[in-house]
């Protein structure tokens, strides 16, 4: 069970490829990334911020919580902070399992809750000038369901 | 008690500053709030619709109404936008 938050770029094809060799016992393995969007060209670029300290612990309880209710046999976070240019990846998240359902569900909760319980807040630049993102009523709405 | 007050987001640039500490006799986390809206006008607007903003406690998630006793750390930013 690992969590990251880090400002550099990772390479998702060996964070996976790495993640699922050492899933041992596991019979699936779920990766997602998620990207920094251009909005049709509008964006520019987008900056992280994150609060140092509760961000891992957060992470972690998230993970620990999927890892107990799903029985993983692997869970992976990996989240950045700072600049970042449009198409970049912004973070990932791999669970392993014995069975498909197990491993999907649990990166749909890792994710769902990631996006709302982590201390992390975007930042949007535009020609226009900079724009905090604000949270989705749906992104709340999606905790519900578990 | 000697608070170690932070802000984030667009709250730490409403206020102006990332972080300070405040040394307070509020008994909860809406005392505090209070108290510091009542400095400047900068903390009045950055406070001024209190369902923006969340609060934590020693980096926990918490509420308005939770007491302050026993902690050191205070943080006020908007809802999180993670993912």
């Amino acid at each position: 069970m690992v969590v990251r938050v880090q400002a550099t770029a990772f390479d998702y094809g060996a964070e996976s490829a790495a993640f699922a060799a050492g899933a041992r016992g596991a019979g699936a393995v779920v990766t997602f990334a998620g990207l920094v969007r251009d909005n049709g060209g509008a964006l520019t670029g987008m900056e992280i911020e994150h609060y140092p300290g509760m961000t891992e612990r957060a992470l972690a309880g998230i993970e620990a919580e999927a890892t107990a209710r799903w029985s993983l046999d692997a869970a992976l976070i990996i989240h950045r902070h700072g600049p970042m240019a449009p198409g970049e990846m912004i973070m990932m998240v791999a669970t392993a399992a014995r069975h498909r359902a197990e491993a999907f569900a649990a990166a749909e909760f890792l994710m769902d809750y990631l996006k709302s319980r982590a201390p992390f807040w975007k930042k949007e630049f535009t020609a226009d000038g900079t724009d905090w993102v604000a949270a989705r009523d749906a992104d709340e709405d999606a905790l519900r369901r578990w | 008690m000697t608070l170690t007050v932070l802000y984030f987001a667009w709250l730490r640039e409403r206020i102006g500053l990332p972080r300070e500490t405040v040394e307070t006799g509020a008994a909860t986390v809406a005392d505090l709030v209070a108290e510091l809206s009542a400095r400047e006008a900068r903390y009045a607007l950055a406070f001024s619709d209190l369902k923006a903003v969340r609060v934590a406690l020693d980096q926990d998630l918490s509420d308005f109404d939770a007491p302050l006793a026993g902690v050191r750390e205070v943080a006020f930013f908007p809802p999180m936008t993670g993912g």
